[in-house]
């Protein structure tokens, strides 16, 4: 059964659990799944091929204050998962009989909330896509994942609410080794695969391995002028969203951003941070039905604007909902570009380290925003305005009051859309939108 | 036949009915994984969950090709169409994969169950919900207070526990059927004093393994929550750990993740082969090192044990088949075998380098396949009690709980921190530190190995997320240690 297939399959197991439910009960469906190929490449060769199929729905069963959710796994045989589904429904009525009233329980209860947002594509054939990128891949140490398939979340409840949301993508995730850990990394994703711009990107590639190829330098622990390519960016951008811009983490003094609550510590002034639902490839709507704005801006003119806020947070802490998932991190960040021209970011930086990509960050003091990560891949010594060497990869140390703040020289005029290749239980349709940053000081210590 | 063997029978036939003949080999392996996840946060029982994740994956291989085809479709026509998608994929790679002759799996028998002296189903929901309500009502009470501190912020119990059935079939008449209960207990307080936050948990999430109540008694789980918030509260009134190259004396609960990330990782064998290098990374270990490099110390003893009883990552066969047993991975210092499964062994071999290593091949669910993994990664104890330890370092530290994890591509330069720590000075613990973090490098952390403690300090603990692979998996690993000292390491504190 096809993505679209799922949608009316989902409505339909809605509509009988509906007329299965007793007294007052409301009933809210949520589901996530995939139609997914995934081939793992290593030196060129294929390591592991396969497909998973998978459609897993939670079920929240409210009856008043009181309620019990519960998942299960569709099998997409109506016998077989109404069967599921009935059984399910008798232990979480039997579940809710045990538990206390929940004050801080939130669904939408607006039927006018429904809609759908689909995003249609036309992924290669799979097996043309094995042929492709090992030919790509020829007299190169080519290793990565390719993904590719729907990617599909709905919601229903039994107020006749509906949504729905479907992604068909591909998501050729890889990298050039030449040796050891010196390495190009790279990406190609897409709704329609274009074999121009893949071959643009097989050569960008290979350029950056021939400058690898010079002996690389060790540079000492120390402070290093440094521009962050959007992808390195990223990773930073990712620490701050654990926790950062969460209003319960707020609230519990937990986010990293504590100082920009508690002392008014700020960004510099170019920094606009925001979750971006209309500019991203996420669902516009949560798992409680909540539908998500096309904006909420988090940080504005470097000062601390909004937290996306979870129907749940919303009911703790007497604020409304933005439609944010119970984890109250972005699915779609957007930084703002700046004004460096991406193609002066070299002479601009002068002398210095040019790092495409960090790697394995985590906080080393959580309250201070203070983060520390390796370079990985593609990282270069810069002088004069051209690329040296590569350099051996290094551990950085530093604040985002710092790396964003006052030792920000400028982002770039240009941002990069990321999408994440993540596939921990399914693949992700989170994304990022960023510029490069020019950093006056960065501390490496290792 | 045991209970859960049953429950999986009604479907064995169908999944024997539908594996292959016409192939070099094939496989089904059924997960069923049944979740129940409660937690009571600042009073209020956060919303209970269940869950029931049920789903096969078909293996084929054929004519020097193989794939796979995940799916939740139970039913006779969706077991077919996954059959049918593995062996395209088996066609499609026929020729161009990394082991191109040969199958190098075999057709095992045999059960696997966890042991469970206390089984959880011999309790209610309302027991279970209101031994984490007592015990939540003590996070922000510490040492039985009569009122709430309000420097405490926040606090949180929790209890979750998974029951995973899981079925091996092999067209060559294999089955093996594993039962795996597992325990997850947790405590965390936050407290709070201005722009200083500190959070102490109960083992930072390493108190956890197979069995059922008894996982809490193993681990002093009623007693944590008077120790939890007030140490919360040391946390909040300390000084900064302070900067310098010192001593180091790591607890159990850290050497958890100090194991797991500069001796588990770096010596998986599909890390050394190459296959993670666009995602989780290589390694600073090569195949040439094996029976010859001095990874630590005279002191360093590390075993792969999947047979630790109770032990969170124990079973009795990898999900390849391969049954599973303790071997040395580091002896007296030196590097013995790698963390490889029977197919990475295979390729090894093919490449000219045969080498021996042991049952890990394993899959998150039955949603991915499996790929080498740690299961049970011990330290092996030595002959220190912590006393002696800590009497042997002149100025250090004492670290307690892993709270921030961070290490280069090739598992080698590694910067970990702590929730709590203590200063040694002359060979007495003092004063409780804040933030307390060290830095260094995998190749020589583990030669300044200079204390291990006995058997009385080995702690059989876990760690449940370990996340590897493309696509991306999670999985529990377990880790079992006893205190150990390294000498003349650089350590340092949070933000002045």
């Amino acid at each position: 059964m096809s993505a679209s297939g799922v949608r009316g399959y989902l409505d339909e197991l809605v509509d009988w659990a509906t007329a299965h439910l007793t007294g007052e009960e409301v009933l809210t469906a949520s589901l996530w799944g995939e139609d997914s190929d995934f081939v793992r490449f290593n030196h060129g060769e294929v390591r592991q091929a396969g497909s998973v199929r998978q459609r897993e729905l939670l079920v929240d069963l409210i009856e008043g204050d009181r309620h019990a959710q519960g998942s299960i796994q569709l099998a997409q045989d109506p016998e077989l998962d109404r069967a599921r589904l009935g059984r399910m429904l008798e232990d979480l009525r039997e579940t809710r009989r045990l538990l206390p009233a929940d004050p801080y329980l939130s669904y939408a209860t607006d039927d006018g909330r429904s809609g759908e947002r689909v995003h249609a594509g036309a992924p290669p054939e799979p097996d043309w896509a094995v042929s492709r990128i090992q030919a790509a891949g020829t007299g190169r140490d080519l290793v990565g994942i390719y993904a590719a398939g729907d990617t599909f979340a709905g919601f229903a409840n039994s107020l006749g609410q509906r949504n729905w949301f479907q992604s068909t993508t591909f998501n050729f995730d890889w990298s050039f080794y030449l040796q050891a850990d010196k390495a190009v990394k790279n990406s190609y994703a897409g709704r329609g695969w274009d074999d121009e711009a893949f071959g643009a990107k097989v050569e960008w590639s290979s350029r950056q391995l021939d400058v690898l190829a010079r002996p690389p330098v060790d540079l000492e622990p120390d402070l290093y002028r440094t521009y962050l390519a959007p992808a390195a960016l990223q990773e930073l951008v990712d620490m701050m969203s654990w926790g950062g811009f969460s209003l319960k983490a707020h609230r519990t003094k937990q986010t990293p951003l504590l100082k920009m609550v508690t002392e008014g510590a700020t960004l510099a002034d170019g920094v606009r941070l925001s979750e971006h639902t209309a500019g991203g490839v996420a669902p516009n709507f949560q798992e409680q039905g909540f539908a998500r704005p096309d904006e909420v801006v988090l940080v504005e003119g470097g000062m601390y604007r909004d937290c996306l806020v979870s129907p749940r947070s919303a009911r703790e802490y007497g604020v409304p909902t933005n439609g944010a998932s119970a984890w109250e991190s972005p699915d779609s960040l957007s930084l703002a570009p700046g004004d460096l021209a991406a193609d002066t970011v070299l002479d601009e930086l002068g002398t210095g380290l040019y790092v495409g990509n960090l790697w394995y960050l985590n906080f080393s003091d959580r309250a201070a925003c203070r983060t520390t990560g390796m370079t990985r891949f593609a990282t270069f010594w810069v002088e004069g305005g051209e690329i040296v060497a590569p350099a051996n990869v290094l551990r950085f140390d530093d604040t985002a009051y710092h790396l964003l703040g006052s030792n920000l020289v400028g982002l770039t005029s240009e941002t990069e859309m990321l999408l994440d290749p993540s596939t921990y239980q399914g693949r992700s349709t989170a994304s990022v939108r960023l510029p490069g940053a020019l950093i006056a000081d960065m501390r490496f210590t290792l | 036949m045991t209970v859960a063997d049953a429950a999986i029978h009604p479907l064995e036939e169908r999944f024997r009915a539908a594996l292959p003949a016409d192939v070099d080999y094939a496989s089904i392996r059924f997960s069923e994984r049944r979740g129940e996840y409660l937690t009571v946060r600042q009073g209020v029982l956060e919303p209970v969950t269940t869950s029931l994740d049920a789903g096969v994956m078909v293996s084929i291989w054929a004519g020097g090709g193989h794939g796979y085809a995940a799916t939740s479709d139970l039913s006779p026509a969706g077991l077919a169409a996954a059959v049918e998608r593995a062996r395209h994929w088996a066609a499609v790679t026929v020729g161009r994969n990394v082991l191109a002759e040969g199958v190098p799996l075999d057709h095992p028998v045999g059960t696997y169950a966890s042991p469970v002296a206390d089984p959880w189903d011999a309790t209610t929901l309302a027991d279970r919900v209101e031994l984490l309500r007592a015990t939540d009502a003590r996070l922000n009470r510490p040492d039985g207070a009569a009122g709430p501190d309000p420097r405490i912020v926040d606090w949180s119990a929790w209890l979750s526990r998974v029951d995973t059935d899981s079925l091996v079939l092999t067209s060559g008449g294999g089955r093996v059927a594993q039962h795996i209960r597992n325990s997850y207990p947790g405590l965390r307080v936050t407290a709070n004093d201005g722009s200083n936050t500190q959070t102490r948990t109960y083992g930072a999430g390493a108190y956890v393994g197979q069995g059922g109540r008894e996982v809490l008694d193993r681990y002093g789980f009623a007693a944590a929550a008077d120790r939890v918030p007030r140490e919360a509260l040391e946390l909040l009134a300390a000084d900064n750990c302070p900067s310098g190259v010192m001593d180091l004396v790591l607890a159990p609960d850290q050497m958890v993740l100090q194991i797991h990330e500069s001796i588990g990782h770096p010596l998986e064998l599909d890390r050394i082969l190459g296959d993670e290098r666009n995602y989780a990374g290589t390694s600073f270990v090569t195949l040439d090192m094996f029976g010859t490099y001095r990874y630590g110390s005279d002191l360093l003893n590390v075993t792969f044990d999947p047979t630790v009883s109770g032990q969170l990552a124990s079973y009795g066969f990898d999900d390849d088949g391969t049954p599973a047993t303790r071997q040395y991975l580091i002896r007296n210092g030196i590097l013995e075998r790698p963390l490889g499964g029977a197919v990475s062994q295979a390729r090894a071999r093919a490449a000219g380098t045969p080498i021996e290593g042991v049952a890990n091949s394993r899959a998150c669910s039955w949603n991915r396949p499996p790929i080498d993994r740690m299961a049970n990664l011990n330290v092996e104890p030595g002959d220190s009690t912590l006393e002696e330890l800590i009497a042997g370092v002149e100025r250090g530290v004492y670290l307690q709980s892993n709270n921030s994890w961070s290490i280069d591509d090739s598992r080698n330069k590694f910067q970990f921190g702590c929730e709590y720590g203590r200063l040694i000075t002359d060979g007495e613990l003092g004063p409780v530190v804040r933030n307390p973090g060290y830095r260094g490098i995998s190749a020589t952390f583990w030669r300044s190995l200079s204390g291990v403690g006995n058997a009385d300090t080995f702690t059989v603990m876990g760690t449940p997320n370990c996340g590897k692979g493309e696509p991306n998996q999670e999985v529990g690993t377990g880790h079992a240690s006893p205190p150990c000292r390294f000498a003349g390491v650089e350590v340092f504190g949070g933000e002045e």
